[in-house]
């Protein structure tokens, strides 16, 4: 465990000494839920909320990405990675829990937002909703830091992340999305199958994942 | 050799399976002329499945044989699979628009296959976008895994959206087909899998040869 502890701490200390990719994906995140909030005026917005959020999340999400692995290949800080003694899939579980502490970090900072603009409650279900942010962004973290990485190595970079990302996290979207608006509705009987299979994607692929890293790193 | 059996063989079975889809079968209650589309919808789904699970195997066994032949096997594969999941796509269209009164309704499994024809698409982007020949084939075969993995889950994650998608009717527990109906199936699935198995494999030989031709390119600039 201690080289990973090692690679979040240092993803923490860049982090905190410059705050890029938190203040980034916090304020674009805020953005999308303002920008949907005048968009949607007058709908139903409790039907539209649990969308509205996950694509808020997702981009910001996306953005934070970017910069995690970009930041990694542009100083050729993997290089000085790579000859640590560290496994190449505990450098990947590294940077996803780095990933992962930041992505949710500002997402729940983006979520009382949401809940202000959308005229929803603070109570239970707050609770609720962030418990499905945090499985959610892991499963959305575990296979971006793998596409992240890729894109970070072809010549159209941020460009490509999102065209790679999005299709391949169809599932965990939609899963997410499913389970807030169940949880919204107070219908929480139903959750546990959006729930179960946002953890199982979860877990296939930050298994796979880290068992390919070692072919993406390698030269 | 091979290729023109395939050839031969593809172009005679699409001609009997137009005749049994146009002719021989008979005509839908419901739905009319129209539900003839189904016999080519059906196995150019399952085709695109098909290629979905090439493109995972041929990425596989690249990394762990590290040949370049399993590379251009898995590229060649995705091309099968825009191909067929287009086609099957523009069928769908076809067939919504008049029974639905819509082009397209977010219905669970045409979502299922605009998310594979995405993921098609995504690896072609990617495949476009690094230039050097072993990275290419590293960085797509991690890719084409990953995406391989993805569509369990995919079909998993549609039970969420509302479908209005005719329940399979050929599959166990299915309302069962007219007899004449079924046989059509059967000759149209084979026919358009011999089409299937012809284009790949004259593919394959154009993309071997495309390689060569690219080798070949840089030892003549190298000398000179």
């Amino acid at each position: 465990m201690k080289p990973v502890a090692a690679i979040v701490f240092k993803d923490i200390a860049i982090e905190y000494k410059n705050k890029e990719a938190f203040s980034s994906m916090l304020l674009f995140g805020l953005l999308v839920v303002v920008v949907f909030s005048f968009a949607f005026e007058g709908s139903d917005r409790k039907a539209l909320a649990p969308g509205m959020l996950w694509v808020a999340y997702s981009f910001a999400g996306i953005l934070g990405l970017n910069r995690s692995l970009n930041m990694e290949v542009d100083n050729d800080c993997l290089q000085g990675l790579l000859l640590s003694p560290v496994s190449r899939g505990d450098l990947y579980l590294g940077k996803v829990a780095g990933n992962l502490i930041f992505t949710v970090l500002a997402e729940l900072v983006i979520l009382p937002f949401f809940i202000i603009l959308n005229n929803l409650a603070f109570d239970r279900i707050l609770l609720w909703i962030a418990g499905i942010t945090l499985l959610g962004t892991l499963g959305f973290v575990a296979i971006g830091t793998t596409l992240s990485l890729i894109s970070a190595q072809t010549r159209m970079r941020e460009v490509l992340l999102p065209v790679l990302q999005i299709p391949m996290t169809f599932p965990v979207i939609l899963s997410a999305v499913q389970a807030t608006s169940l949880v919204m509705s107070e219908d929480s009987e139903g959750v546990s199958f959006p729930l179960s299979l946002l953890g199982v994607f979860s877990t296939v692929y930050i298994t796979a994942s880290y068992f390919v890293f070692e072919y993406i790193v390698e030269e | 050799m091979r290729s023109r059996i395939l050839g031969i063989a593809s172009l005679a079975g699409i001609a009997v399976a137009l005749y049994f889809a146009l002719v021989y079968a008979p005509t839908e209650q419901t739905m009319g002329v129209l539900q003839r589309v189904f016999y080519f919808h059906l196995p150019q789904a399952i085709l695109s499945y098909v290629a979905a699970f090439l493109v995972g195997f041929g990425s596989l066994m690249y990394l762990i044989t590290r040949d370049l032949k399993w590379d251009r096997f898995a590229a060649v594969s995705g091309e099968m699979g825009v191909v067929f999941t287009a086609a099957q796509l523009l069928t769908a269209i076809m067939w919504a628009k008049p029974i639905w009164g819509v082009w397209y309704a977010f219905d669970a499994r045409g979502t299922l296959q605009v998310v594979l024809l995405l993921i098609f698409i995504a690896y072609f982007m990617l495949r476009a976008y690094l230039p050097d020949r072993e990275k290419r084939a590293k960085l797509c075969g991690v890719f084409g895994l990953l995406g391989m993995i993805d569509v369990p889950f995919n079909y998993l994650s549609i039970y969420f959206l509302r479908t209005q998608h005719p329940q399979p009717v050929v599959s166990p527990g299915g309302g069962g087909v007219d007899p004449d109906m079924a046989k059509t199936l059967v000759v149209s699935l084979v026919a358009i899998t011999f089409l299937y198995a012809y284009v790949f494999v004259k593919r394959l030989t154009i993309a071997r040869v495309e390689e060569e031709v690219e080798y070949l390119t840089q030892v003549v600039l190298a000398h000179e």
